[in-house]
């Protein structure tokens, strides 16, 4: 196999200054520092977002709770959804993409390295204002959709919803400036020989859900201006009292919302692909049905996003439409769990902590995919809007889902970043506390749901069970609260210990590891041509080379 | 690689543009713009800038076009034409929002108000970044800039410029035209 030099980048980047700490983290434009800035931002807030919900979870442990008035319990399940999801999941993914992605595909750097610092910046200044509205006279507290007209200054008369909108606004011109750098990184500065059909599929999942974002965002962006106009010149579009429309903004939010869900899981299948891969050591079971399917569900994730509304009256036809479109896109996600399952078949499966989450995940989501599918039945979707069932199931796929992915990533991909491998055994510990908890919070509240307990409500009343069942919630919830401060403890005492000697712990498959663990400042000199999916097997194993 | 880009970049903001037209069209019969549009606008006036609006569009094809022959004194001045053609848009659209505050057509006044002035302003403000931009390559070119044939710059912003020219044709045809066809 012949190396070759790359010649992608011979420009000079722009240099942070070294000499400085908090300069040169302010000023840096190397993806890989970029990268670490939303992990660590996306840390931060999720540390927060989690207290937030043990709030909620110790609010509700008991009946008649008077803990936190109504108008707190508003404001704090709001921004638990907000946070959550565009500051924790969407930094963490895209952290992650900005930083694997080059390293994967050979380049030494994003297309834009300039734009990839302010599309981190804009996104985490959009963070921070949305956490400005305490200080500002309260948080928003219309939920995470925001529904109109509660979104309406007669309404929400305290300004946390202006937060939200110019929070999200910001966070949403980022995530749209991310994936378009994604998006050019990857059609433009693939090493030689890594056609489309030798992409690692994790990078596959990057390049669709670069479309889905930039396809997806928009439509947020011009609600939240909308939403804006409406309550900071008293504009009309969703002002019911002023013949303003409270059904535009469902259509316009959850024709963002739902691609949403999507933009927060491809990226997580990207990292199972990669770690059912590493850890069976085998190749991916149906490459090309991984990656079809992934474009499949790009396309149908905008065609389902009425299902979110069944309750708001839209009529027989345009439900039945909705419900059987969100049967179909359970498919492609079908296909998949299959083809890890097939890949890890015949394997010689490591049931490392990155393993132990993909395997769990197969479990978790599929649990959280049939809840899904359930809410795709009209009548049933009437019976439990609104209720705890759907709060176990957005859970399930979010946390069993992107979340399980997220962990699995950060311990399979924390040697590359940090050149020190993450303890294994409080790994194990971080892991079974976690899932334990984690079933333990959302399996019940699937009951919960089913015996009528609602949504966004402070507290409820001591009826049969709600007590009991609440209460082993919350439990749960204390649970994974115990275990993610076993993970930060994990974090702290790893970076603090002594470099690994060996650079591939995994004995890993794609190019990222054929880089130093940390990678130095440039990625790469020389890059091997790809002449196969698993460019890096090829190179350790020349006599036992794959041809695809 | 800053053409993919930037063609990535238009295409975010067509489903932007595409989301503030179908409110419009969402409120047209509720709202009754029909009668509103025929009271308070003027398609004559306002299709005379759309006209220069689009005559800017051909003259910034003339200005990449010299661009490629090297020709870079004509550059300049198709640049400035652009730029001028630009500003007269934005001043009529001034104009016409002078005019509409003096007959009391407010943002707040009505669903017409509020989606007009979302939809329109909107485009005004892409113009606006459009002039920034292409202010910006001029002082490059005039300073001795962007004097290399390959060089992506022109036809990167020229992508841009285009695109918010086709906007507006379709922005126009929504709220100028379509009280006339139905």
């Amino acid at each position: 196999m012949k190396a070759i030099l790359l010649d992608s980048i011979e420009r000079d980047l722009p240099v942070a200054h070294r000499d400085r700490t908090l300069l040169r983290w302010l000023s840096t434009v190397d993806h890989k520092e970029i990268g670490k800035l939303y992990l660590m931002a996306a840390l931060l807030f999720f540390v927060v977002g989690g207290v937030e919900a043990l709030l909620m979870r110790t609010q509700l442990a008991v009946a008649n709770n008077h803990l936190l008035g109504p108008d707190a319990y508003n404001q704090i399940f709001t921004m638990h959804g907000v946070t959550m999801i565009f500051f924790v999941l969407m930094p963490a993914l895209l952290g992650l993409t900005v930083y694997i992605v080059p390293l994967m595909i050979g380049a030494n750097e994003m297309a834009f390295p300039r734009l990839n610092a302010f599309s981190f910046w804009i996104s985490f200044s959009g963070g921070l204002l949305l956490y400005f509205s305490f200080a500002a006279g309260g948080a928003p507290n219309a939920g995470w959709f925001n529904y109109a007209p509660l979104n309406q200054e007669n309404y929400s008369s305290s300004p946390g919803i202006n937060y939200y909108a110019m929070g999200l606004l910001l966070g949403g011109i980022g995530s749209v400036t991310t994936a378009i750098n994604i998006i050019v990184t990857i059609l433009k500065m693939r090493v030689k020989g890594m056609s489309l059909k030798r992409l690692p599929l994790f990078v596959w999942m990057a390049l669709v859900n670069g479309f889905l974002i930039i396809a997806a965002m928009p439509s947020l962006n011009a609600a939240l201006s909308m939403l804006l106009l409406d309550r900071l010149m008293e504009a009309h579009f969703f002002n019911t009292t002023a013949g303003g429309s409270a059904l535009l903004w469902q259509h316009l939010f959850w024709l963002f919302g739902h691609p949403e869900v999507y933009i927060l899981i491809l990226p997580a299948f990207g990292i199972y692909s990669e770690v059912f891969q590493v850890f069976s050591q085998k190749k991916i079971y149906g490459y090309v049905f991984v990656a079809a399917s992934t474009v499949a569900i790009g396309l149908l994730s905008f065609g389902v996003w009425a299902h979110h509304m069944f309750a708001a009256g839209l009529g027989n036809t345009v439900n039945s439409f909705f419900g059987a479109s969100s049967m179909l896109i359970g498919i492609p996600t079908g296909i998949k769990i299959f083809n890890w399952i097939g890949t890890m078949y015949g394997g010689r499966i490591r049931l490392t902590t990155s393993m132990l989450f993909a395997i769990a995940f197969l479990i978790e989501f599929t649990i959280g995919g049939l809840s899904g599918i359930e809410f795709s039945i009209v009548p049933l979707d009437w019976q439990l809007t609104d209720s705890y069932f759907v709060v176990a199931h957005l859970h399930y796929v979010l946390l069993g889902g992107s979340l399980f992915g997220l962990f699995s990533a950060l311990f399979y991909w924390f040697p590359k970043i940090t050149g020190r491998m993450l303890n294994e055994t409080l790994g194990k510990w971080f892991f079974w506390l976690f899932t334990v908890g984690f079933n333990l919070t959302f399996l019940l509240q699937h009951f919960l749901g089913l015996m009528g307990m609602p949504r966004r409500v402070y507290t409820y009343q001591d009826i049969p069970y709600y007590t009991i069942l609440n209460l082993l919630s919350t439990a749960g919830a204390y649970l994974m609260g115990i275990a993610v401060i076993i993970l930060i403890y994990n974090i702290f005492k790893t970076i603090k210990a002594a470099p690994m000697e060996n650079k591939d712990p995994w004995n890993a498959f794609t190019l990222e590891w054929y880089a130093g663990s940390p990678p130095n400042e440039k990625n790469f000199i020389d890059v091997p041509v790809v002449t196969s999916r698993r460019p890096f097997w090829d190179l350790k194993n020349p006599e036992n080379r794959d041809y695809d | 690689m800053n053409r993919l880009m930037m063609k990535l970049t238009i295409g975010s903001e067509a489903i932007f543009f595409l989301c503030l037209i179908v409110s419009y069209l969402y409120f047209w019969r509720s709202g009754n713009f029909q009668k509103e549009v025929a009271a308070h606008l003027h398609i004559k006036t306002t299709g005379l800038f759309t006209i220069l609006l689009l005559c800017s569009s051909f003259t910034f094809w003339k200005a990449e076009q010299n661009h490629q022959r090297e020709n870079f004194t004509r550059v300049k001045a198709w640049l400035i034409a652009t730029i001028l053609l630009g500003v007269i848009f934005l001043a009529g659209q001034g104009h016409e929002y002078y005019n509409l505050i003096k007959e009391n057509v407010l943002i707040n006044k009505n669903e017409f108000g509020s989606n007009f002035y979302a939809l329109t302003g909107f485009h005004g403000l892409h113009v606006l970044i459009g002039l920034v931009v292409l202010i910006i390559v001029l002082l490059l070119t005039l300073n001795g800039f962007l004097r290399n044939k390959s060089s992506s710059v022109l036809s990167t912003v020229g992508i841009y410029w285009h695109f918010v020219d086709v906007v507006w044709i379709f922005v126009f045809t929504t709220i100028y035209v379509l009280p006339y066809i139905l």
